[in-house]
C-alpha cells in the first residue's frame, strides 16, 4: 500500500463534488462527462455550447495545473489496448447511460437504484477485468 | 443567461478536471491500483469517491428543492429508475474497458494536456465508440 494518498484522494475528490454540486446548483444538469460528451457528439443539439465549454475545461484546467505542479500519468496499456478500452467505454457509457460520474459520483449522490446498480455493474467488472490481466493472463 | 450557463458550465468543468488530477484519478496506473485488490492494493479512490459524494450529496437531496436552478428555468435531471438489460450489459463494457486502461471518460479528457499521444489515441476511440452506438443499439 505505498501508493496509498488518502489526503490528496479526499481533497481532489472533495472538488469533483463541489464541481458536480454547483453544476446542479447553477445549470440544474449532472456533471456526468459521458452524457456531455455524448450530447456534444449529436448533431442538430441546439443547447450544445455549454458542453462544449464544460469539456473545454475540463481539459484546459488540468493541462494548466501541470503546466506548473508536476502530475504523474503513467499508461502502462499499449496502443491496440488504449484503442479496444476506448471503445469500449465509449459503447459502454452511451449503452449504460453514464459512467464513473454521472452514475457514481452523481447518481450515488441522489440515491438513484438505477444508478448504484450500474456503478456496482462497472465496478464489478473493472475488478474482474484486472484481476484477469495481471493474474491470469499475466500471472 | 445563455452566456451564464456557458460560464458556469466551464468553471464546472474546470474544477472537474482539477479534482482528477489533484485526486490522482487521472492517472490510470492508481486507478488500476485500485481496481487490483489480489495484487498491491491502493485504495485512494475509495476517498475520492467518498470525497466527492460527501460534497454532492447535500446539493443533490437539498438543494434541487429549490423551485428552479439559478442559471436555467428548470431542473433537468434523469427521471428514469428501472433497471434494465442495457443499462446492466452498458456499464459491463465499460467496466471492461475501465479495467484494460485504467481511464474512463473525465480521466481521459483531462490527461490529454499531460500525455497527449496516449490519451487522444483513447478519447478518439472513446468517441468513435459512442458514435458506433449511437448508429447501432442507439437508432
Amino acid at each position: 500500500m505505498e501508493n496509498f494518498t488518502p489526503v490528496s484522494g479526499l481533497i481532489g475528490g472533495m472538488l469533483i463534488g463541489a464541481s458536480a454540486a454547483l453544476f446542479l446548483m447553477l445549470n440544474g444538469r449532472i456533471a456526468g462527462i459521458s452524457g456531455i460528451l455524448g450530447g456534444a457528439l449529436e448533431q442538430g443539439s441546439a443547447d450544445g455550447a455549454w458542453r462544449y465549454a464544460f469539456l473545454a475545461g475540463l481539459v484546459a484546467a488540468p493541462a494548466a495545473w501541470a503546466a506548473f505542479i508536476p502530475v504523474t500519468v503513467e499508461i502502462e496499456a499499449s496502443a491496440p489496448l488504449l484503442i479496444a478500452a476506448g471503445l469500449l467505454v465509449g459503447f459502454g457509457t452511451r449503452l449504460g447511460s453514464g459512467c464513473t460520474s454521472g452514475h457514481g459520483v452523481c447518481g450515488i449522490s441522489r440515491l438513484s437504484f438505477r444508478s448504484i446498480a450500474a456503478t456496482a455493474t462497472f465496478m464489478a467488472f473493472g475488478f474482474l477485468t484486472v484481476f484477469v490481466m495481471r493474474h491470469v493472463i499475466g500471472g | 443567461m445563455n452566456r451564464n450557463t456557458v460560464l458556469a458550465a466551464f468553471a464546472a468543468g474546470a474544477i472537474f478536471g482539477l479534482g482528477l488530477v489533484i485526486s490522482g484519478m487521472a492517472n490510470p496506473a492508481k486507478v488500476l491500483g485500485f481496481l487490483d485488490i489480489a495484487g498491491n492494493w491502493d485504495p485512494t479512490l475509495a476517498f475520492v469517491m467518498g470525497g466527492a459524494i460527501l460534497v454532492a450529496f447535500p446539493a443533490f437531496q437539498w438543494g434541487t428543492r429549490r423551485a428552479k436552478p439559478m442559471f436555467a428555468e428548470k431542473w433537468s435531471l434523469p427521471d428514469r429508475s428501472d433497471i434494465d438489460a442495457r443499462l446492466l450489459a452498458g456499464a459491463a463494457l465499460f467496466g471492461i474497458g475501465w479495467g484494460i486502461a485504467g481511464f474512463c471518460p473525465g480521466p481521459a479528457l483531462a490527461a490529454i494536456g499531460i500525455v497527449p499521444i496516449e490519451a487522444l489515441i483513447f478519447a478518439a476511440s472513446m468517441i468513435a465508440g459512442a458514435l458506433a452506438y449511437r448508429f447501432t443499439l442507439g437508432r
